[in-house]
């Protein structure tokens, strides 16, 4: 065995080529990124698949085709993204696997970075498929090795689901040194249960069902479900997935005695450990993030079986359905079920603290794109779509430049819905290269067919930029075992039916300006493709600096870009050391005062 | 042995490579050790916290108010926005350069380090104000200064952890040719603890 520090996300990927596995496809989101980045490092060595797809329903179709074959197969992707691909999910619970398919869905509670506190646990309920909730690193990569047995057992795919805090939380963990060789798969072999027609989905449905109290009993012995009873009290706590720590920790920080059950297995809550748990108490608090998923059948369950012991959780609203737990929120929780007032800390009031949102970088060809589009649309109307990436944060203040932002895809085909009711306005929509390529390029059809007279912006920075640089279709580049096909932007555009497609180097304002005016002002959809490759994928050119002698404080580099790179010193604006050179704060001086450093 | 230490900072500042190398010297050292960080949106010029747990039978890897030895601060305000996670008696070790967010350029909120100075000297018992813009400059680059408060925090009494083991942990983690600069920026955080 070797120590090894693992991110939760690396460890996920680990338990993953120890099970075995032959394919695994994703598409980045925060927090899930790392799994298929780690997977496609130890691949080469280990001998199996990987690939960067263009959005989550396409990773899991692929995952789902080779585990047809026999093979081992994994989709990883952040919650909101298992909402792209609930379609194959939702048919692939009646229609089953061979080889052991395991999805990865990271849930994001807070939300850190995602658009929704969605629960996956709830998902799986509804897809009828069993989910696994890791409490730590360690316990996500024990998981996502059993997940693959588990999966080839039932023949359905099976959810592992970490949150945020078991993704990004680094542990030390014991590795084999050797991984053992699965034997090739069988190969696909024809059968018409792979076509789901409704005459096959009626008799699977029952077979689905049932495999609900198969999976119950199978995980009902399961070590990932814990009771540790206290003979001294008759309190219990039942604990699901990262809760459990905060239990734990809470119930040595106070004193306090309870019976816990960790529950790792959420969904179908086995009902042996939880029998047992009622033996030994007389009142139970359900602690668990998010919905009320081991609290629901929990319930259920005491009702089926006439147990009377009163269950605390989020319907008598101790425990919030909302936001992310830690220690202090979870010792809370436990302090009002015992009765006891928590104790109240005499603060001392804060100072007030600088706000301190996350913004564009310094140089970000986004900045630009938006001030360009500004410019172009100053005196008018227009409003602008957004979508999800980096650029999302031309929402913030001072570029104020996006009204609208959704889901991934969604700013194009808004637009064109806007446009339906307000078609004397100009609306343009502004969303990345790789999120065109996930599902804005649908859109983009859909606006050419239907003819909506809409501006689509494609802000092309050569990368997947805010879940850390994986590469696209435009890049050409897989980021996996090496070079894919490069599928051109302005090209796909044009094929799509659009007559106008522009591309334009943000750098440039000028050029930018006058391309922008054009395209809003254009009868029909019209694409215009921002090109400049993600600063933070270059090296800096030479910095700019501001001749105090010539400024006059107008105010306009630091309040109309917002750059991180532009303070003030002494009272006038002043260019930092996060001076990427790009040059845009030069172009937009009324007089000339900003220069390159010679 | 147990110890819970938090590192705060603005994205950028490199928090995560000085959680990572604490992680690295306690495996080192035979220690079980969790951490969490933040990765993702908040990386652009966000407020960034990591939480390092070091020791054996460790719950969860996120520190409860008012629970860590140590809170490590690459960024002033950032230090002031952390300090309910220091225990009474623990010890701050703050970098006092101020990194003005946009905002504030902006008119929409307020910095002031004198205020913030003040405010961590009352509510800390320890606190250890360094100037990580010069000290960083000094090793050759203004982005050591992560390092430089690694050096400097390898210097506390009673830590579980070696000196020794942090840098070499450091040194794993960054590429070969900045061994050298990062070595004596290391080195230049332990002597300005010498002040203290």
């Amino acid at each position: 065995m070797v120590i090894k520090l693992l991110m939760g996300n690396e460890a996920i990927a680990h338990g993953a080529v120890e099970a075995g596995v032959k394919v695994a496809a994703a598409y980045p989101g925060t927090p899930s990124s790392e799994i298929l980045e780690t997977l496609a490092a130890m691949a080469g060595e280990h001998g199996f698949y990987t690939e960067w797809s263009v959005n989550e329903k396409a990773a899991l179709e692929t995952a789902i085709g080779a585990s047809f074959t026999g093979a081992r197969s994994l989709a990883a992707m952040k919650q909101v993204g298992l909402n792209v691909a609930a379609d194959p999910l939702m048919s692939l619970a009646y229609i089953g696997i061979k080889g052991g398919l395991v999805l990865v869905v990271a849930d994001d509670p807070g939300p850190h970075s995602s658009q929704t506190e969605q629960d996956t646990r709830k998902f799986a309920q509804f897809a009828k498929l069993p989910v696994l909730d890791p409490a730590n690193p360690a316990e996500a990569r024990e998981m996502a090795k059993y997940a693959f047995e588990l999966s080839e057992q039932l023949l359905l795919p099976v959810i592992l689901r970490p949150t945020t805090r078991t993704c990004h939380a680094c542990q030390d963990i014991d590795l084999p040194e050797d991984i053992r060789k699965n034997p090739p798969p069988a190969g696909f072999e024809k059968d018409p249960n792979w076509v789901i027609f409704p005459s096959l989905s009626a008799r699977k449905h029952i077979w689905l069902n049932k495999q609900q109290e198969r999976t119950g009993n199978i995980l009902g012995l399961s070590p990932f479900n814990r009771l540790e009873i206290d003979g001294d009290t008759r309190v219990g706590i039942v604990a699901c997935g990262l809760s459990y720590n905060y239990v734990r920790e809470a119930l040595q920080l106070t004193g306090l005695r309870a019976s816990v059950l960790k529950v790792g297995t959420p969904y179908p809550l086995p009902a042996a450990p939880v029998m047992e748990l009622f033996k030994h108490v007389d009142r139970i608090l359900v602690i668990e993030e998010q919905e009320p998923v081991v609290e629901d059948q929990l319930i259920s369950l005491a009702w089926q079986q006439g147990l009377t012991a009163p269950i605390s959780g989020k319907h008598d609203r101790l425990v919030a359905r909302e936001g992310e737990f830690d220690v202090d929120k979870v010792k809370a929780i436990i302090e009002k079920f015992y009765g006891l007032q928590p104790e109240s800390g005499q603060e001392t009031p804060l100072p007030e603290l600088p706000l301190r949102p996350p913004v564009l970088c310094a140089g970000c060809p986004h900045r630009a794109s938006f001030y360009i589009f500004k410019e172009a649309a100053r005196g008018t109307e227009a409003v602008f779509t957004g979508d999800i990436g980096c650029y999302t944060l031309g929402a913030i203040p001072p570029l104020n430049a996006l009204d609208t932002c959704l889901c991934m895809g969604a700013g194009v085909t808004m637009a064109a819905g806007l446009h339906r009711v307000e078609p004397g306005r100009k609306q343009v929509a502004f969303l990345g290269d790789s999120t065109f390529f996930h599902s804005g390029v649908t859109g983009l059809i859909n606006a050419v067919y239907n003819r909506a007279d809409i501006t689509v912006v494609i802000l092309d920075n050569r990368t997947t930029a805010m879940t850390g640089h994986q590469p696209h279709p435009g890049i050409g580049n897989t980021g996996t075992d090496g070079q894919g096909t490069t599928v051109d932007i302005a090209g796909l555009a044009r094929a799509c039916g659009v007559d106008f497609v522009r591309e334009v180097d943000p750098y440039d304002l000028t050029a930018g300006i006058k391309a922008a005016g054009e395209a809003m002002n254009h009868n029909g959809p019209a694409v215009v493709i921002m090109k400049r490759e993600c600063t933070a994928l270059v090296e800096k050119d030479r910095p700019y600096t501001i001749d105090r002698k010539d400024c006059i404080d107008c105010g306009a580099c630091v309040e109309n870009l917002g750059c991180p790179a532009i303070g003030r010193q002494d009272g006038l604006p002043a260019i930092n050391a996060n001076c990427t050179g790009c040059g845009v704060c030069a172009q937009i001086c009324p007089v000339q005062a900003i220069r390159r450093k010679l | 042995m147990k110890s819970d230490i938090v590192i705060s900072g603005v994205g950028g500042q490199g928090s995560i490579l000085a959680s990572r190398a604490l992680a690295g010297a306690a495996i080192a050292k035979g220690l079980n050790v969790l951490t969490s960080e933040v990765i993702g949106m908040a990386q652009r010029e966000g407020p960034v916290t990591s939480h390092i747990r070091i020791g054996n039978n460790l719950s969860g890897a996120l520190i409860p108010d008012y629970a860590a030895d140590y809170l490590i601060s690459l960024e002033l305000s950032e230090t002031v926005r952390n300090l309910n996670k220091l225990r009474p008696g623990g010890t701050v070790i703050t970098s006092k350069t101020a990194i003005i967010p946009t905002s504030v350029q902006l008119g929409l909120s307020k910095y002031d380090d004198e205020i913030y100075v003040q405010y961590i000297k009352e509510q800390a018992e320890k606190a250890i104000f360094l100037d990580l813009e010069s000290l960083s400059l000094q090793a050759g680059t203004p982005r050591a200064g992560n390092v430089v408060i690694m050096g400097a925090f390898s210097t506390c009494p009673g830590l579980p952890l070696q000196g020794e083991q942090i840098l070499q942990a450091i040194l794993q983690l960054v590429p070969e040719r900045y061994r050298n600069i990062n070595t004596h920026a290391f080195e230049l955080g332990r002597q300005a603890m010498e002040e203290f």
